[in-house]
């Protein structure tokens, strides 16, 4: 009895109780926060009640621990008043703040959160829009990409054999734009392909890829006036197995011993397996991602790798496309943008620290 | 029409896209969601069928044509066939329309999974030691400028991992941890700007119609 009545007179609510809509959200939601009690410290945490404006008394809804000061309340109906008070609670003893302010939860048509990369969206994006425009009317210079050069070699090296080119597009699905990059990859490659008539092999991870993978290389075959050289087999679907499917493409490496691999879009820990594999049966072998992680594993097990947004500069470089040679060049300007802001924000940021501060 | 379709269609799911990533309100949040979970699937479940039929097709016309190491598909299609049938009739467990039970053993999908698929799976990834080991072999041959800094480099923080050669150099962890930190997170950064501006210009390029490489170059 004597502990309960030192505990009350010790123990303190938590003050400043605020609640307010949750920013950002599609709403049903309201932010608490408060000042952590003075007797924090002894205290086993916060309980939070609500009443809303139907309600007559306030009920539980919910605990935080210690040091905590804020809760989200994410079970509220829009536009309808609630009000909180926060417990600072002690075993059996809790001692109640002041009501909070009346607080409505809902919802927002903008998260102002991301109005930064709108932004930047923007300006990248009229870089990139203006100097397509602009390769409309001049001819742009694009440096030598020693990767892509080489395809030419190597499907021609293919022709000389007499054997297969194989192309494998990553191991994501259509959602990633990698896997649309190595496509638009597989577009160029294939039409080269059907005019040198070599045999092309197509092993899918992924079947709406199968898909999409199918119709690009027939359009290709197509498009270069060979339709009747197309074999729909070429493109078929393997497996969505991780590991079944570096098998099934090992296995296709040894029995075909194609001259040339081609390993576009996003790969994971298969892809040594792919790379070493290749390269152990003398194959020229091509990799273009933009998975950081593996990247190192293909520059030592490829001839040539295109790292990261040279995979997606492939399909302009070997199209030769005046218009989307144009958005590379307002890729590189993009560049430049973010090299000019980190130089300068890096040198403001050492004069605050060191001279100002 | 066969080309302006699904040029309109691919920019009306693009803007949508991303109209849910700006708009947290709940009526976009549900029809993205709706979109994302419903008619993506449904595609989806259809590209399996024909994704099947890939592989049926595959496998039938090595076995007709009598191609090397044709013996090899019937193994595919018994497997894939059996599969199917034990998991359409069996169910996970085994307890489905047809008992896949011998005694104690069930022969479902699950046991199919757990004692088949994943040691198959395991045994390919346990490969990687090898051929991590036979491609350090070809990256650390110094054979210019650029492949003695990644051999240094490599030596470095190789060494370091290692417990009594850490105590041996004590400052050997904390070179190691800046290599990792400081140029190697510097290039990763440097890699990711360009990848960022890829991605941003490919998509932009896929909406409006510029890049067509996607519908076969029409």
């Amino acid at each position: 009895m004597f502990l309960f009545f030192l505990f009350t007179f010790v123990i303190e609510p938590p003050k400043n109780v605020k609640a307010f809509d949750n920013p950002n959200d599609g709403g049903n939601k309201i932010l608490i926060t408060w000042e952590i009690s003075p007797s924090d410290s002894i205290l086993d945490g916060y309980e939070i009640l609500r009443r809303s404006e139907k309600e007559e008394c306030f009920y539980k809804i919910g605990f935080v621990g210690q040091g905590r000061n804020s809760f989200l309340d994410e079970k509220t109906e829009d536009k309808i008043n609630y009000y909180y008070q926060v417990a600072s609670v002690k075993d059996t003893i809790k001692v109640l703040s002041a009501i909070s302010n009346p607080a409505q939860s809902y919802p927002q048509w903008f998260h102002r959160g991301k109005l930064i990369i709108l932004l930047t969206f923007f300006v990248f994006g009229f870089l990139i829009l203006y100097f397509i425009k602009r390769a409309r009317k001049i001819e742009l210079f694009i440096r030598r990409i020693a990767g892509l050069s080489a395809v030419e070699e190597a499907v021609g090296r293919a022709t000389e054999m007499g054997k297969p080119v194989l192309f494998v597009p990553g191991l994501t699905g259509m959602s990633d734009v990698a896997t649309i990059a190595a496509l638009n990859i597989l577009s160029e490659v294939a039409k080269k392909i059907a005019q040198y008539d070599v045999k092309l092999i197509v092993p899918n991870n992924d079947p709406i890829v199968y898909t999409v993978a199918r119709e690009i290389v027939k359009e290709a075959y197509t498009s270069v006036g060979r339709p009747d050289a197309f074999n729909p087999d070429s493109v078929f679907y393997l497996t969505d197995s991780q590991f079944a499917y570096a098998a099934g493409v090992d296995g296709i490496m040894v029995r075909e011993k194609p001259a040339t691999n081609f390993f576009c879009g996003y790969f994971y820990a298969e892809s040594l397996i792919l790379a070493e594999t290749g390269a152990q049966t003398g194959a020229i072998q091509i990799a273009a991602t933009d998975s950081i992680t593996q990247l190192p594993f293909f520059i030592v097990a490829c001839d040539y790798t295109l790292i990261g947004e040279e995979l997606y500069a492939a399909s302009a470089y070997l199209s030769k496309e005046p218009i989307l040679l144009g958005s590379l060049k307002g890729q590189d300007y993009g560049k430049l943008l973010i090299i000019i802001a980190l130089i300068l924000l890096s040198v403001s940021s050492l004069i605050f620290n060191f001279i100002i501060k | 029409m066969k080309v302006r379709f699904p040029l309109i269609l691919c920019l009306l799911m693009g803007i949508i896209g991303m109209v849910a990533y700006y708009i947290p309100h709940r009526i976009v949040q549900n029809f993205d969601n709706e979109l994302r979970n419903t008619a993506l699937r449904i595609i989806f479940a259809f590209s399996l069928v024909l994704g099947v039929g890939s592989i049926i097709r595959h496998h039938w016309e090595k076995i007709k044509r009598k191609r090397e190491f044709w013996e090899y598909s019937y193994v595919t299609l018994i497997s894939l066939f059996l599969t199917a049938f034990i998991g359409l009739f069996g169910g996970i467990d085994g307890k489905g329309l047809i008992k896949m039970q011998i005694g104690k053993f069930s022969f479902d999908i699950h046991t199919i999974y757990v004692n088949m698929a994943i040691p198959l799976g395991a045994t390919m990834f346990s490969l990687l030691a090898y051929f991590m080991a036979s491609a350090a072999y070809r990256a650390f041959r110094a054979r210019n400028f650029e492949a003695i800094l990644l051999l240094i480099a490599a030596f470095i923080v190789m060494l370091a991992s290692v417990p009594p050669v850490a105590r041996l150099i004590p400052k050997l962890p904390y070179i190691s941890e800046w290599i990792l930190d400081v140029p190697n997170t510097a290039a990763k950064r440097g890699m990711l700007f360009g990848i960022t501006l890829g991605v941003l210009s490919t998509s932009l390029k896929i909406l409006l119609g510029i890049e067509r490489g996607w519908l076969g170059g029409k």
